[in-house]
């Protein structure tokens, strides 16, 4: 076999598959795209198979979707400026909210690890956070946070807290937190380094480190740098900072979509518009101030661009990807 | 609305391309050439003129670059004047016939000519952003004029 493995190919979808997640029981995963459907998908036996259609949510391009960590909910974001919230309490999924506010595009959507907040970003240069209130009944704006200059790509959680990391056209990334005194959530940090628009970002399992992937045709490694840190660092207003540590140049020919850091292995994976998966892992001489990655496999993946790429949170070396030629594709990683 | 450019220079059509005996041959393995290319978009027309891209030098053969082996098409257009607010849209223009004509496995680069416009990589990072571009061709008021722009070239 080869390190990388494909499982299984799905072909449901028409047109471009933009986004791809797994329900956080690791069973099931959805994926979204160009023509307007969301695709729910569950393992049955051996085999992934398509379970639901979800046809009715939206009139344009479906360009994201997340399921939420109690696994009961799922939202979706899209060209048509809104987002829907689906629920799974009547058996099958049904779309019982339809998030209003954002003026263009909506291009990504996430959940916070409490359960309490949904974040979105738009072409409308805005992330908006949105207060859950209990089981999904209700969504307040909570803030709306115009820092970045052009259109927001990219909105991730922290995978501990609720500390909100974003990215954009504008070549920068922003961390957010909610102030404790006055619930305002403020843009704590700015990560500048990228040369052109970050498409992605993924945290480590410990959200101590971010790993960005830019149409620079480049990966960095950022670490985080507390308050009071060994190293030195200082930490002006007394928020921790960011530092890049690592740039991985010279490996992607086009521009890169979409990373992901595995929280079981520490396998980062990356979607490239040169239509190939990479990986890479952390080398035994890494170190915390200089970590250092090697790239273990670089594959064909795909006959067109991939969108995306996520790992499985269950299944150690388990991996989605998905591509403008209309197709998900099923990985298995095999050096584990 | 008003005319930017009012008197644009006009330049002479390409003649039309020969077809050759071996092209005739359904059994010869006939790779994408420049010339094929710039065919496919030479007759989109100007926004604002009742002319082709090519008629003002816009377009030029020798400003379209095909490598096969690495499915790769660069394209380089030529504003008529280094303000014209119009730039983007031929650009989208142009992205649009090629994506509608040519094979997938082609990565299509739109680009402006080097130094032919003020607000150059502002645009070309456009051009380069395929969700901008896909969002955009959901729009159906922006999606008729790129159609009206590109009508002529199908025929």
């Amino acid at each position: 076999p080869q390190q990388l493995d494909v499982i299984q190919k799905l072909s449901a979808h028409r047109g471009k598959v933009w986004s791809v997640n797994w329900h956080p029981s690791g069973k099931v995963f959805a994926s979204c795209g160009e023509d307007k459907t969301i695709r729910i998908y569950n393992q049955e036996k051996d085999a992934w198979v398509m379970q639901a259609v979800l046809s009715d949510g939206h009139t344009r391009t479906i360009r994201d979707i997340a399921f939420s960590n109690c696994g009961m909910f799922l939202a979706s974001a899209s060209f048509d400026a809104t987002v829907s919230i689906w629920d799974k309490k009547a058996g099958t999924y049904e779309c019982n909210s339809t998030l209003e506010g954002h003026e263009n595009e909506v291009k990504s959507v996430a959940w916070s690890v409490s359960g309490q907040f949904l974040a979105t970003c738009s072409r409308d240069k805005s992330v908006w956070i949105w207060d859950i209130t209990a089981n999904c009944e209700e969504f307040d704006c909570a803030a709306v946070l115009n820092l970045h200059t052009q259109d927001v790509k990219k909105v991730v959680w922290h995978p501990l807290e609720d500390i909100l990391a974003s990215s954009s056209y504008d070549n920068t990334i922003k961390i957010y937190k909610e102030d404790p005194s006055d619930n305002d959530w403020t843009c704590t940090a700015t990560l500048t380094s990228h040369s052109s628009t970050v498409w992605g970002i993924t945290f480590d399992k410990t959200g101590k480190r971010i790993a960005s992937c830019s149409d620079d045709c480049t990966v960095k490694i950022w670490q985080q740098y507390e308050v009071g840190n060994a190293e030195g660092i200082s930490t002006p207003d007394n928020e921790p900072v960011w530092k890049c540590v690592c740039t991985l140049s010279g490996f992607h020919d086009r521009s890169i979509y979409d990373i992901s850091w595995c929280k079981l292995t520490g396998l980062i994976a990356t979607a490239c518009g040169d239509d190939h998966i990479r990986i890479f892992k952390e080398a035994d001489n890494s170190t915390k101030n200089e970590p250092i990655f090697d790239l273990e496999t670089k594959i064909l993946a795909h006959k067109q661009d991939v969108n995306a790429v996520k790992w499985n949170p269950v299944i150690p070396g388990l991996l989605l990807s998905t591509s403008d030629d209309g197709d998900i594709k099923i990985w298995k990683f095999n050096n584990l | 609305m008003e005319l930017e450019n009012i008197n644009p220079n006009i330049f002479k059509k390409s003649d039309e391309r020969p077809v050759s005996e071996s092209e005739k041959n359904e059994n010869t393995v006939d790779p994408i050439d420049s010339r094929e290319v710039f065919d496919l978009i030479r007759n989109i027309n100007d926004p604002e003129h009742p002319l082709t891209l090519e008629e003002l030098h816009v377009l030029e053969e020798s400003r379209v670059e095909v490598d096969n082996e690495k499915s790769f098409i660069r394209i380089l257009f030529t504003p008529t004047i280094p303000h014209c607010s119009m730039a983007t849209l031929i650009g989208l223009s142009i992205r649009v016939k090629l994506l509608r004509s040519l094979p997938p496995r082609f990565k299509i680069s739109v680009q402006i000519t080097p130094g032919t416009h003020s607000s150059e990589n502002a645009i070309n990072k456009q051009l380069a952003d395929k969700e901008r571009i896909s969002a955009s061709l959901e729009n159906s008021t922006l999606l008729e004029v790129v159609n009206q722009c590109i009508a002529r070239s199908n025929r």
